[in-house]
């Protein structure tokens, strides 16, 4: 057991990269097993950085996802994610058993199966969004006229939104993901969707439909309030994620045109970029022994799922984009019981957006300089904020 | 020949047997995982790397492989 106390590396949010990932995981990687650093905050946490370690700390029973637990990291500016208490219904913040009577009251909207059945409305939607692109001219914001419209529609879709909400959906999801929106206008869209997914949990509750939130509202599992925290939390946990794999998937197939049209190039992306690299937080409830390090109850963990898929000794040349490896072991979802529910429905909705957009835009380029791209090299998220294309 | 059990009390549903190993694991009705044939004869090396992948990967560790 290591016994050196050394001075915590400042870990910084910004990450540099060209584009990514930073060339300093590499180097903390390298250090060994676990590493102190200290958070914007002003906290100290142990940053994980190898993919053993990432999984061994993502299934280990004394290691809660709760932010209500003292030490619980808090990435800073976006404040951290709610814990349960909060907002009733937010299990990715609950651990087991409360956690399991969520996660399985969903699982059954989320198997394979039931995906490849939604496969013929992402398309649809997916032409549509194409559609209206193609009707407004040659140019476009690949991220705020598609990558972003995609997986809202697709959400709008699973809960059952009807068709004559979706626009209002749209446009205040649309707020929460956008750069310049103020705190106050996040918190009022916030409030928004939430006063909306009640009203239509209560409608559905009157006539249930064939969508997930009418199945849940059957099931009784959950009370509405719970219900319309679930809801939210697909909302959230399903929108900018995928948008941003998206849009860095069209930057990288366009770089890499012997990709286009594999479908194995969505699991390399979703290992090559992990968007979301630190989104899997996690705090000691006890005492534990990680690589030889002892983690003492109340120092909180921060698992770095971009290091773990670019570690060296589970991938052979992790820094380059190869979509003929086995990139299957990668934890871009995170790993252990809180491991993405929705990863099944991101896949289809990666593949299809690329095999639509390069089949129907067989033009499309990009119409900046890759390096001047802004990447979100400052956010929670690893992704693009906009991505200016023509065809 | 392997063998394959499976702890239906630890999956999670997530499925990522399915996508690998289609010919040998389901989900059933409630999302969990099912073995479709739990005694795999010695099948072609890329099928057996995907029953080893699918028990790898499973992020519930649900999956055991019993060799003989």
């Amino acid at each position: 057991m290591s016994s050196v106390e050394s001075d915590p590396i400042p870990f910084m949010l910004r990450r540099k990269g060209e584009p990514f990932p930073p060339r300093e995981y590499a180097e903390i990687r390298q250090q060994g097993g676990l590493i102190r650093a200290m958070l914007p905050t002003g906290v100290a946490v142990w940053l994980v950085t190898r993919h053993e370690e990432v999984r061994a700390v993502l299934t280990d029973p004394r290691i809660s996802s709760n932010p209500a637990h003292e030490g619980f990291p808090s990435p800073g500016r976006t404040g951290g994610v709610p814990s349960a208490t909060e907002v009733p219904g937010w299990f990715v913040a609950l651990d087991q058993p409360e956690h399991g009577r969520f996660r399985k009251a969903l699982i059954p909207e989320f198997t394979v199966r039931r995906i490849r059945e939604m496969r013929p409305a992402i398309q649809e939607i997916v032409d549509g969004c194409i559609d209206a692109m193609l009707a407004r001219g040659d140019t476009a914001d690949l991220v705020a006229d598609f990558a972003l419209s995609v997986p809202s529609l697709v959400i709008s879709s699973l809960l059952g939104v009807p068709n004559v909400d979706r626009d209002f959906f749209e446009s205040k999801t649309r707020v929460l993901v956008t750069i310049s929106s103020t705190d106050e206008q996040r918190d009022d869209a916030s409030r928004q969707i939430l006063r909306y997914l009640t009203r239509l949990i209560a409608i559905k509750t009157k006539r249930p439909g064939d969508d997930l939130i009418s199945k849940l509202v059957v099931t009784g599992i959950m009370s509405p309030q719970e219900l319309s925290g679930v809801a939210m939390l697909l909302l959230i946990a399903g929108h900018e994620t995928t948008a941003n794999n998206i849009a860095l998937g069209v930057v990288t197939l366009l770089a890499n045109p012997q990709w286009i049209g594999d479908d194995r190039a969505v699991e390399e992306l979703l290992r090559f970029y992990s968007v979301a690299d630190m989104v899997a937080l996690r705090v000691a409830v006890e005492d534990v022994e990680i690589a030889g390090q002892l983690v003492k109850a109340g120092e909180g963990i921060v698992p770095l799922v971009a290091a773990a898929n670019h570690d060296g000794t589970v991938f052979d040349r992790p820094d380059e984009f190869d979509p003929s490896r086995s990139a299957q072991q990668h934890v871009a979802f995170g790993y252990g019981m809180h491991q993405c529910l929705g990863q099944n429905l991101v896949r289809v909705e990666m593949e299809i957006a690329y095999r639509s957009l390069f089949a129907r835009i067989p033009t499309l380029e990009i119409a900046q300089p890759l390096q001047d791209l802004p990447f979100k090299y400052d956010g929670v998220l690893f992704g693009l904020h906009a991505l200016p294309v023509r065809w | 020949m392997i063998r394959i059990s499976v702890d239906t009390t630890r999956c999670i549903g997530a499925g990522q047997c399915v996508l690998t190993a289609p010919e040998v694991f389901d989900q059933d009705d409630n999302g969990f995982v099912t073995v479709i044939d739990p005694e795999q004869a010695d099948g072609p090396p890329e099928e057996v790397a995907r029953l080893r992948t699918a028990s790898v990967i499973c992020p519930s560790q649900s999956i055991t492989l019993h060799e003989d």
